[in-house]
């Protein structure tokens, strides 16, 4: 069989973790291989050893066109060894035009005097034309439609394979699809598997990573599994139902799920109710939860869970909807933050640094911002401050609990509880977290855990919006499973496993409404 | 993770929690060196100048001199602390020093407008040109220091044709008395003025609320933002008091000399950029302050009368202050290197 690209025994171990446990997969030539499996089954760590950005354990062997390559892969060789990717980002600069994105590797690379544009304007029009791309070269990248942008950076990259030639001279190499249909609605996706499907007429294979399993099922060939760093199997994509995928995926077969608890449709009761929210790519979400509730909200990567806590504190615009706390009514396109705190919410975003506290100033400082006017504004009282800031971190067990140290200068999990800290302080009503033990050690993971079942012990009513199932197992009164932007189904009681969760958001992701526009993520 | 035996909060705690601050003490020493660097660098500069012109330069009158005559460079230095806390550029500041000076003496010295009234207007403009600059800064969200750049010409514009281009003088006496005529222990008035005024600033900024905010408006504007802080409106405000202060130093600058000139107050901009910096690598390093712009603006003065007493040239003022500038820069990005450095171990 004569095979693209052969992979034997490979293992990585990130300090004492095997990622990859001695994965062996090949991909046939003209082939087009579908790569799926949970969050951290070791996919993008095969990648990135592909990339050169990892370096494997010793012991595993890559071949790529019957050519063995030397491990660790050289970085900056990969098209040199007949490689080539697409990451979820694409890579582009929107700023540029189409024509200086397409060229700006081999421009920047080649060493010569003068850029003759309209030499690489030609080429760049004869390549498009190959693949049926019709494309403006001298439009701007930032003015194109996300299925455009995305289908210039698969050309792209298949225009830097067709400089690599197998020994024989005839085409070949590997494209690696790292999920860039992620964000893409479905019928512009179509468009997309037809270039695919034209670049492997022309001699090269694909690598297709992606979290859709119908998409896999559509477009592969082959797909492989793998699970907790090995491989669970090939199978041929045709033969393949989803759900023997999806069972694949996990390690077992669940029982057969009954969606009897079919997402509330008009949020009527309970303490808070969120109705009817649109922006970004949620469409028309409604919940409710009750006090003391933890609601989670999860899906995969593009079903838009994410954006729902950042929606509702004004965080991000919201194009409408309403949200209402304890009989108080608002309406979520005029919601700012300042605003949302007034309602009664507190935000822990996800990007701890960035979003959620200053690095540069002290902890003192971060943990007592929001409750700063409870101690006479004009004339803050620098001790007994500095007392209820320690207070505050021996009660959330911040360690080192020094209110004067820099906060960038605490562990993840320590940060994270300064962050609770300075928000449950000011005692919210509602509690909204994205992904809150990203970044965290094993046993602070556990107080916050603990932290935020107790807040809602205490009448909060909690949204942990999060894509680590064991998590809101551990933590959840409910689950709701998103895909393209709405609630798919509802998880209660006995159903809240890490098992059951990851089978409902492969069986629900459903691919976007064909009408949709969809901003890009940046 | 274990998650059968989750555990009690109590049950992770170290045995004491006091330990740390101890552990701290250690590092102290090196804290307080690096606090009071500039203050060291002041007295070395001083000792080296007393022992080089022991006559001119060590004398009571040299040194009345120099704490009486810089107050206006330590204003606008303070002016300029405000939005650069805030994590803004406001070039300016030396263009409103000098139009609120040409404002004061056009309307008291041309038009006979009483000085207090003039006064009054002149500030009141000070606070329309902060107006203005964030008007466009946080409105149109324009780059800041573009923004200043742009407003700074325009004004400095104005102030050549409110004057004609001339340098007018006659402003009232009643000015001068109370800028450098009256004395306390030998020293102007005016001294006292950005004295009382740094004091303002340092409480503002350590002990009110509204401090704090700027701050973290300054070194994360989304953390402020997603904290309920209304971040425009900070900004916004902190561009029109550096407004006012500026224009406040304008009218002391106009009482020093009982005259305006339409092109001299350009001068203090750089000085005023070099002190802030300077400054926020002392007292608090890391972080502008107003003590530590207020040391600074006298340390470049001594090391700069000290040169000018030796016979140096008037060029190397320009030196002096440009190569104080950068030297800040580059000790200020040493410092926030190390403390990321550490933060990461």
């Amino acid at each position: 069989m004569d095979h693209t690209v052969v992979v034997r025994d490979m293992s990585m171990t990130f300090g004492g973790q095997r990622a990859l446990d001695r994965v062996s997969m090949s991909i046939r030539r003209g082939e087009v291989h579908g790569l799926v499996g949970q969050n951290g089954c070791g996919k993008s760590t095969l990648i990135k050893i592909l990339a050169g950005y990892h370096h494997p354990d010793p012991g595993g062997e890559l071949e790529i066109d019957g050519r063995p390559i030397k491990l660790p892969v050289r970085t900056g060789s990969a098209s040199e060894l007949g490689l080539s990717f697409v990451h979820q980002d694409l890579g582009l600069l929107p700023s540029l035009t189409v024509v200086e994105n397409f060229r700006a590797w081999t421009i920047s690379t080649k060493s010569e005097w003068l850029i003759r544009w309209s030499r690489e304007r030609e080429r760049t029009e004869k390549a498009f034309a190959r693949f049926g791309l019709h494309l403006d070269p001298r439009a701007k990248v930032a003015d194109l439609p996300a299925v455009q942008r995305a289908l210039l950076a698969i050309v792209r990259a298949l225009d830097d394979l067709s400089e690599y030639t197998k020994d024989d001279d005839s085409r070949g190499g590997l494209l690696v699809l790292d999920e860039p249909t992620v964000f893409l609605p479905r019928t512009d996706r179509d468009r997309l598997f037809e270039v695919v499907r034209r670049s492997v007429a022309h001699g090269a294979s694909v690598l297709f990573v992606s979290h859709d399993l119908d998409e896999a099922l559509a477009v592969t060939d082959r797909i492989t599994v793998l699970r907790d760093g090995r491989v669970a199997g090939t199978v041929v994509s045709a033969e393949t139902e989803k759900d023997q995928l999806v069972e694949m995926i996990i390690g077992k077969r669940l029982e057969a799920f009954e969606a009897a608890h079919k997402a509330h449709s008009v949020a009527d009761s309970g303490h808070v109710t969120v109705d009817r929210v649109r922006g970004g790519s949620i469409d028309d979400v409604s919940f409710a939860l009750d006090e003391g509730e933890v609601l989670g909200l999860t899906g995969l990567v593009g079903s838009g869970f994410e954006e729902i806590p950042y929606l509702l504190f004004g965080a991000e615009p919201a194009a409408g909807g309403r949200v209402t706390i304890s009989g108080h009514e608002y309406e979520l396109a005029q919601m700012t933050p300042s605003g949302a705190i007034k309602a009664g919410m507190a935000l822990i975003p996800a990007d701890r640094q960035g979003a959620a506290g200053v690095g540069s100033l002290s902890v003192r400082d971060n943990v007592m911002l929001q409750v700063i006017d409870d101690y006479r504004p004009y004339r803050l009282d620098r001790r007994r401050y500095l007392r209820a800031a320690r207070e505050a971190l021996h009660q959330y067990d911040v360690r080192p609990p020094e209110p004067t140290m820099d906060f960038q200068a605490l562990s993840g999990g320590n940060q994270q509880k300064v962050v609770l800290a300075k928000w449950l302080q000011a005692a919210p009503k509602v509690l909204l977290v994205h992904e809150p033990t990203q970044g965290v050690d094993v046993g602070a993971r556990l107080q916050v855990f603990q932290t935020v079942t107790q807040a809602a012990a205490e009448g909060m009513s909690v949204v942990c919006a999060s894509s680590d199932y064991e998590q809101l197992a551990a933590i959840c009164d409910r689950v709701l499973v998103f895909a393209g932007g709405e609630i798919m189904c509802t998880l209660v009681g006995d159903d809240i496993t890490k098992d059951r969760i990851t089978e409902q958001c492969y069986m629900s992701a459903r691919t976007l409404k064909p009408d949709k526009d969809l901003r890009m993520h940046a | 993770m274990n998650q059968s035996s989750p555990g009690a909060p109590g049950e992770l705690l170290p045995p004491s929690a006091g330990e740390p601050q101890r552990q701290r003490k250690g590092f102290a020493l090196g804290d307080y060196v690096e606090r009071l660097a500039l203050v060291i660098a002041w007295l070395v500069v001083i000792v080296v100048f007393s022992v080089l012109a022991p006559d001119t330069f060590f004398n009571v009158r040299n040194f009345t001199t120099m704490f009486g005559t810089q107050t206006t460079l330590v204003i606008l230095a303070l002016a300029l602390l405000i939005p650069l806390t805030a994590g803004d550029y406001d070039i300016s500041v030396a263009a409103t020093l000098t139009f609120s000076g040409m404002v004061v003496a056009v309307l008291n010295a041309q038009h006979g407008v009483p000085i207090g009234v003039a006064i009054a207007v002149a500030i009141a403009a000070g606070a329309l040109i902060g107006f203005i600059n964030g008007f466009f800064i946080i409105y149109f969200e324009i780059d800041a220091f573009i923004v200043t750049l742009g407003t700074g010409t325009i004004i400095l514009g104005l102030t050549l044709w409110i004057s004609a281009s001339q340098t007018i003088s006659g402003v009232s006496d009643w000015l001068s008395s109370w800028v450098v005529v009256h004395r306390i222990f030998g020293i102007s008035y005016e001294f006292y003025y950005g004295l009382l005024l740094c004091v303002l600033l340092w409480y503002v900024f350590d002990y009110t609320a509204i401090g704090r905010r700027i701050l973290f408006v300054g070194r994360g504007t989304n953390v402020a933002r997603l904290s309920g802080i209304r971040v425009g409106r900070v900004r916004w405000g902190c561009f029109i008091a550096a407004g006012v202060i500026a224009a406040a130093a304008g009218v002391l600058y106009t009482g020093t000399a009982g005259a305006s000139d339409p092109t001299s107050g350009q001068t203090f901009l750089l000085p005023a950029f070099a002190a802030a910096f300077l400054g926020s690598t002392a007292i608090t390093p890391g972080r502008f302050n107003p003590w530590g712009t207020f040391i600074a603006v006298y340390f470049l003065v001594t090391g700069i009368t000290g040169l000018a007493i030796l016979g140096v040239q008037t060029w190397v003022q320009n030196v002096f202050y440009g190569g104080a500038l950068v030297v800040a820069l580059s000790a200020s990005q040493i410092v926030k290197k190390r403390r990321e450095r550490a933060a990461r171990l």
